[in-house]
C-alpha cells in the first residue's frame, strides 16, 4: 500500500493511523545485523517483527571497522564476516525483505567504505531500486557527504539520514538539521550523555534541542528496553529505535520471542 | 568546510558523536602551532629528556663495503628507544596547554603504549592504555613496563581483540571523557588533525637530519630511506627534504612472506591496496572487493597495519615518494648485517629501511649519499627478535626459565 511512499509521509501517515485508533503516537524501529547469527535467523526475526507491526527496520550491512557501534554490535559485525557474509548477499536479502513486507519501511545502515567499494552511485541506485527508504552511514558526516547526499536526492524515495548526538552544539544541530530528510536519528547512547540519575531530564533537553534544529520527525536510539522507555519518549519523538535489547532476546530466546518483545513494548493507552 | 585533506586523502570520517571532540582538539592544535614558544618548549624538552638532537651516524664499515656514503639517523637513541617519544612528548605538552590531566591511548604491540606511559609518568597524568586482549597475551614485556610505569592496561575483548578494537574502545572512552582526557593517537593516521599533528611533532627528525647532513657533507643526501607502518617516522624524516626534488625519498613497507604470497602489509608497493575510508580517514587500504579490511602480516608488529598515512598516500599519488617492500627474510638479514658491521641493533621495523637501502646501494651512483632512518632500537624487543632469528640458545633459556616457575593456578 505505502510501498512507494517516501519516508517522511510514511511516518506521518502511520502516526495518524495510530492516533485514529487511539494508540500512542510513536513508531518502532528495529535494528539487526545482516548475517548475524545468520540470514535465515534474520528472516525469521524480521517476519516476527513485521507480525508485531514494527514499522521501520534498519538492516546493517556488516563492516570490519564498525567505529560507531558499541561492543555488542561490533562483535556481531565481526562474527557475520567471519562466517562469510558478502555485501551482494545482504543487498539481495534487503530486496527480498522489501518485497515480502511492503508494509515495513526498510533502511540500510552501514559504513561509508561499503558504498565506496561497491561504487557510491551504483550502491545508492541499487538501494533505491530494491526499495530501501533510507541510508544510515554513521562515519560519513554531512560536511564530507555532498556526493552521496546529492545522489540520494536524485533517487525517488531514498533519504540520506542525518544523525544528532548529545555532544553536538546547537549550532551544529542546526547545521545538520537543515539537511534532514525522512527523519533525523538522535543517538543518545547510554554512558555518553552524562550522569545516570539525570538521564531522563537530560534526554528530554537533548530531544528539545533536536526538535528546534529540524522540521523532520525524530527517531531516538538510547537503549530502549521497556514499555516505560517507550512511554517516556512518546510526544518527544516520532520513532523509538530498539537495537541491542532485541538482539539479546533473539540470541537468548529465539526469533518468535523478539516478536512478543516488540508487542510488549507497545504502550497501552 | 573541508579540512585535513591532502590531495584526495585524509579528512575526518568520524561518527557525529565525536565531531565536537575533534573540533576542540583541532583548535587547540592550531593555536599551539601558531605559537612559536610552544615549539621552543618542545625542542628544549626533547633535548633535555630524550637526548635530542639524535646523532646522524656515519656508517663507516657499511660505507666501505658498499662504496657509497651511508648515514644513519639515530632515532633508536630516543627515550624508550624509538621515534615514538617525539609524538608522545609533543602531545603531552599539548595536553598541558589544554589543561587535560588524563591520557588514553591504543597500542598494538605495546611500543606506543609504553611511550605514552613514560610521558604520563613524567608529566603527572593518569594513563589508560587500551590493548587488544590477544596483544596483551603476546606482548607481556611491554604490558609489564606499562603497568610498572603506573598506567592501567585494559585488555579489549570485543571484535577481533586486536589493535582496531583497541582504537574503538579508546574512542568510546574519549567521547565520554573529553573534558579532562586526551586521546593520544600513535601514528600519522586517523581523522584530522592527527595525521598533520603527529607529522608536525615528528618533523623534528627531518629538520635535524637536514642540518646534520649539510654540516657533514656540505650537500643534501641523494636518497632517504624510512620504514612505513602508519608512517610517522617516514613523515618525520621526509619533511626535511620534501622541498628538494633532487632528494629521492623511499618509503619501505612490510613485504612479509613476499608480495606474491598475499601475506604482507604493503599497501602501496604491492599495488594491492585500494582507496577507501576506514578508521576515520581516506587512504589506501588492503581490503577485499566488498571493502572489508584484510588481515596483514609482518615480522615487525609496528608495520603490520592495514592503512597508511593519508599524507604519504598523497605523496605516493604525486610521485614525490617511492614505495618499496622488504620481505621478512630480507629484513632479518639486514638486521644482522647492520649489527655485525656497525654494532647497531635495529628494531625489526627499522630494519625494513636498512634492507631496502642495502638492496639498492650497489645500483646507485658512486657519489650517492644515503640516509637511513633508524626509527627504533631492537634490543628491547629481544623476545620477538630472538624468535625472528630462530635462536636455539634463547629457546633453551626460555624453556628452563619457564620450568623454574611453579605451575600456573587456573
Amino acid at each position: 500500500m505505502s510501498r512507494s511512499l517516501p519516508l517522511e509521509p510514511f511516518i506521518r501517515q502511520r502516526l495518524a493511523l495510530r492516533a485514529a485508533r487511539g494508540d500512542a503516537p510513536i513508531l518502532l524501529m528495529s535494528h539487526l545485523v545482516l548475517g548475524y547469527p545468520s540470514l535465515d535467523e534474520n528472516r525469521r526475526v524480521i517476519d516476527a517483527m513485521a507480525a508485531a507491526q514494527v514499522e521501520l527496520m534498519e538492516l546493517q550491512i556488516p563492516f570490519s571497522e564498525p567505529i560507531a557501534d558499541g561492543p555488542v554490535i561490533a562483535q556481531a559485525n565481526q562474527i557475520a564476516l567471519d562466517r562469510g557474509f558478502r555485501v551482494a548477499q545482504g543487498l539481495a536479502f534487503a530486496a527480498e525483505c522489501a518485497q515480502r513486507h511492503p508494509e515495513v519501511a526498510f533502511l540500510i545502515m552501514t559504513y561509508g567504505n561499503i558504498l565506496i567499494a561497491h561504487g557510491v552511485e551504483r550502491f545508492i541506485r541499487r538501494a533505491a531500486e530494491l526499495g530501501a527508504r533510507g541510508l544510515i552511514i554513521p562515519d560519513w558526516p554531512p560536511q564530507e557527504a555532498d556526493l552521496p547526499m546529492d545522489l540520494c536526492r536524485q533517487q525517488e524515495g531514498l533519504d540520506w539520514i542525518q544523525l544528532f548526538t548529545p555532544t553536538s552544539t546547537d549550532a551544529r544541530l542546526n547545521e545538520i538539521g537543515q539537511w534532514g530528510r525522512g527523519f533525523c536519528y538522535c543517538v543518545a547512547r547510554k554512558g555518553v550523555t552524562g550522569s545516570r540519575t539525570d538521564f531522563d531530564g537530560e534526554l528530554s533537553r537533548f530531544l528539545a534541542r533536536c526538535r528546534r534544529a529540524t522540521g523532520v520527525p525524530l527517531a531516538v536510539g538510547f537503549g530502549v528496553r521497556s514499555p516505560e522507555d517507550i512511554r517516556s519518549l512518546t510526544g518527544q519523538a516520532e520513532i523509538a529505535v530498539v537495537g541491542t535489547a532485541a538482539l539479546e532476546i533473539h540470541l537468548r530466546e529465539g526469533a518468535e520471542a523478539v516478536g512478543r518483545f516488540f508487542e510488549s513494548l507497545r504502550p497501552t493507552t | 568546510m573541508k579540512s585535513g585533506f591532502f590531495g584526495d586523502f585524509g579528512g575526518a570520517f568520524i561518527p557525529e558523536i565525536l565531531h565536537e571532540t575533534f573540533q576542540r582538539l583541532t583548535r587547540a592544535y592550531e593555536e599551539a602551532r601558531a605559537d612559536p614558544e610552544f615549539w621552543n618548549t618542545y625542542l628544549r624538552l626533547m633535548e633535555n629528556y630524550s637526548g635530542r638532537p639524535t646523532p646522524l651516524t656515519f656508517a663507516e664499515n657499511l660505507s666501505h663495503r658498499y662504496r657509497r656514503k651511508i648515514y644513519i639517523k639515530r632515532e633508536d637513541l630516543n627515550q624508550t628507544g624509538a621515534h615514538k617519544a617525539n609524538n608522545v612528548m609533543g602531545q603531552g605538552l599539548l595536553m598541558k596547554r589544554m589543561g587535560k590531566r588524563r591520557v588514553i591511548a591504543e597500542t598494538g604491540a605495546g611500543q606506543h603504549g609504553m611511550a605514552t606511559a613514560t610521558m604520563a609518568a613524567r608529566m603527572g597524568f593518569d594513563c589508560v592504555i587500551y590493548m587488544g586482549a590477544e596483544d596483551v597475551e603476546r606482548q607481556r614485556s611491554n604490558v609489564f613496563w606499562m603497568e610498572r610505569l603506573g598506567a592501567q592496561v585494559i585488555p579489549v575483548t570485543s571484535g577481533s581483540r586486536t589493535l582496531k578494537d583497541a582504537v574503538n574502545e579508546a574512542l568510546r572512552d574519549w567521547v565520554g571523557s573529553m573534558d579532562d582526557t586526551h586521546y593520544l593517537l600513535g601514528t600519522a593516521c586517523g581523522a584530522h588533525p592527527f595525521p598533520e599533528m603527529v607529522s608536525w611533532f615528528q618533523s623534528i627528525i627531518g629538520s635535524e637530519a637536514k642540518a646534520q647532513i649539510l654540516a657533514a657533507e656540505g650537500r643534501l643526501p641523494s636518497h632517504v630511506y624510512a620504514c612505513v607502518g602508519g608512517g610517522s617516522n617516514a613523515m618525520g624524516i621526509f619533511q626535511g627534504f620534501l622541498d628538494h626534488p633532487e632528494v629521492t625519498l623511499v618509503g619501505v613497507e612490510a613485504g612479509g612472506a613476499g608480495l606474491e604470497s598475499g601475506r604482507h602489509a604493503a599497501r602501496l608497493a604491492s599495488g594491492a591496496g585500494s582507496v577507501g575510508v576506514a578508521q576515520g580517514y581516506k587512504t589506501f587500504f588492503l581490503q577485499n572487493a566488498d571493502g572489508q579490511m584484510l588481515d596483514t602480516h609482518s615480522v615487525a608488529a609496528g608495520l603490520d597495519y592495514v592503512g597508511i598515512s593519508p599524507i604519504l598516500a598523497h605523496l605516493h599519488a604525486t610521485g614525490r615518494v617511492r614505495f618499496e617492500a622488504a620481505t621478512d627474510r630480507e629484513v632479518v638479514n639486514a638486521l644482522q648485517e647492520l649489527m655485525r658491521a656497525e654494532g647497531l641493533i635495529a628494531a625489526l621495523e627499522s630494519s625494513h629501511a636498512v634492507a631496502q637501502a642495502l638492496k639498492e646501494l650497489p645500483t646507485l651512483p658512486e657519489e650517492a649519499v644515503v640516509i637511513i632512518n633508524l626509527s627504533g632500537r631492537g634490543d628491547k624487543d629481544i623476545f620477538t627478535i630472538a624468535d625472528a632469528l630462530d635462536d636455539p640458545g634463547w629457546r633453551r633459556f626460555i624453556r628452563k626459565k619457564a620450568a623454574s616457575y611453579p605451575p600456573i593456578e587456573e
